[in-house]
């Protein structure tokens, strides 16, 4: 067996981290996060980066702890309105938005890890966020083209993977994992439980090993929760 | 007298049909989920990748791992299902969800939506809306008639950047109830709040609209 549980992430992370460089990371809003590496990727310093997510985290937390030390030049997300920080930055021209549809921006990680350069969709023609972009008629309707995403570092969230780096993902965890996974020239996960060779079923795996180029168990696992709404228990 | 929010909600619940898959926005959309008729089968759907959305959790219930798209906590049913976004977006952008209800800053006469950025102010992005609006068979927007200074928002043109160009079917405001036979077709009003009147709808509305109340 190829060798792809690394002790830490700082380990699991060598070798592939430089600055301006792309990273695609898993997640909606603070659910299904990979906080053990964002940890990392921030104690590491590398800067000037391209972050592809569908959101930027809160000020303290998730993907925010790059925005609090300047280590990020542009966001690739479909909605930040949670960070303050981003906010601020982005207001005083030190940050770089590009603002995509959600389901777009699903299915251009999607396509770029699936090897597909391009595709047209109907979402967000007649929108500011297609004039520039190439559009072509089907069948009468009108669609616009949009680019694959290939990233040059992927990190995801699993809640439980096997050594050989098969991934399964928990309820609404899994979000936009599966597709940041497989975007990546090389992918990095992490897993709140990394359980032995055959525990988990074939038909039950989300993310296939091949996705995946280096695994490490989670040791950040806090997943914080942004809105705790709860009903009152009948009386 | 204007309608309140939850009766706003509760008047795009009879909108809902028997089988229906429906996606519900952010805000008085959520609400509708309280209305669903007892004994209708309607199944919510949430595009951070769930189908099958059941009520907001006990505190001992509580799971970091189940969030609908607005970030709440919330819980599962026993027709549940989980994916990931893009198998999410697949289902909204083809055409596989039945209604969406979603707010708005503007609508226009020709069914424009605008309800994801003003410019000049720091802009949040626009989520899963332009999917939403792309794909959805019926889309329903539930809004203030007006802006708080007295503003129609529904309007000749959008002043504000698009969602989506001609995709909205049904509008309910505090005041009345637009709707459209289809998207070819001028909006036609048919409700009013109680109280009030077509004349006083007319003033605080920019857009053409038929007149359709039942005398």
């Amino acid at each position: 067996m190829a060798k792809k549980v690394f002790d830490d992430a700082v380990s699991a992370l060598e070798g592939f981290l430089f600055d301006g460089m792309i990273i695609a990371a898993g997640g909606f809003g603070l659910c299904g996060i990979p906080e053990t590496l964002i940890t990392a990727i921030q104690s590491s310093g590398v800067k000037g980066l391209t972050i592809v997510s569908n959101n930027a985290g809160v000020d303290d937390f998730g993907l925010g702890k790059l925005l609090t030390t300047r280590q990020v030049a542009k966001m690739v997300s479909s909605y930040v309105g949670e960070n303050k920080e981003f906010a601020r930055q982005y207001l005083a021209g030190e940050l770089e938005i590009e603002f995509n549809p959600q389901g777009t921006l699903a299915e251009r990680l999607r396509a770029g890890g699936a090897g597909i350069p391009g595709f047209y969709t109907r979402t967000a023609v007649g929108t500011g966020l297609a004039e520039g972009k190439e559009t072509k008629e089907f069948d009468g309707e009108t669609y616009v083209l949009e680019r694959g995403i290939v990233a040059d570092l992927a990190i995801v969230k699993a809640w439980k993977a096997d050594p050989y780096g098969n991934l399964v993902y928990r309820k609404t965890a899994r979000n936009f994992n599966p597709m940041v996974a497989a975007c990546g020239r090389v992918t990095v996960a992490e897993a709140e439980e990394i359980v032995g060779v055959g525990e988990i079923d074939g038909d039950a795996v989300h993310t296939p090993s091949i996705f995946v180029t280096r695994l490490i168990l989670a040791t950040e696992n806090e997943k914080r929760i942004e809105q705790r709404t709860i009903r009152q228990e009948a009386a | 007298m204007a309608w309140t929010r939850n009766e706003i909600a509760a008047r795009a619940a009879r909108e809902l049909e028997d089988g229906f898959y429906v996606n519900l926005g952010i805000g008085i959309p959520t609400l509708v989920a309280n209305y669903i008729p007892a004994g209708m089968d309607v199944t919510l759907q949430s595009e951070n990748g769930m189908l099958g959305l059941g009520p907001f959790p006990l505190e001992s219930e509580v799971d970091a791992d189940l969030i609908n798209a607005g970030k709440q906590t919330i819980t599962e049913l026993d027709r549940t299902s989980y994916f990931s976004s893009a198998d999410s977006f697949g289902m909204i952008r083809g055409g596989k969800i039945d209604l969406s209800v979603l707010g708005a800053m503007e609508v226009a006469e020709n069914g424009d939506l605008a309800n994801w950025m003003v410019p000049g102010k720091m802009v949040k992005g626009p989520g899963g809306a332009m999917d939403l609006v792309a794909g959805v068979k019926k889309i329903i927007v539930v809004m203030d008639h007006t802006s708080k200074d007295g503003t129609p928002k529904f309007r000749k043109s959008c002043t504000l950047p698009l969602t989506g160009a001609n995709v909205v079917d049904m509008l309910i405001t505090d005041i009345a109830i637009f709707k459209r036979p289809s998207r070819t077709e001028p909006f036609e009003l048919i409700e009013l709040a109680p109280g009030v009147t077509a004349e006083q709808v007319r003033e605080l509305t920019e857009a053409h609209y038929v007149e359709k109340i039942a005398a």
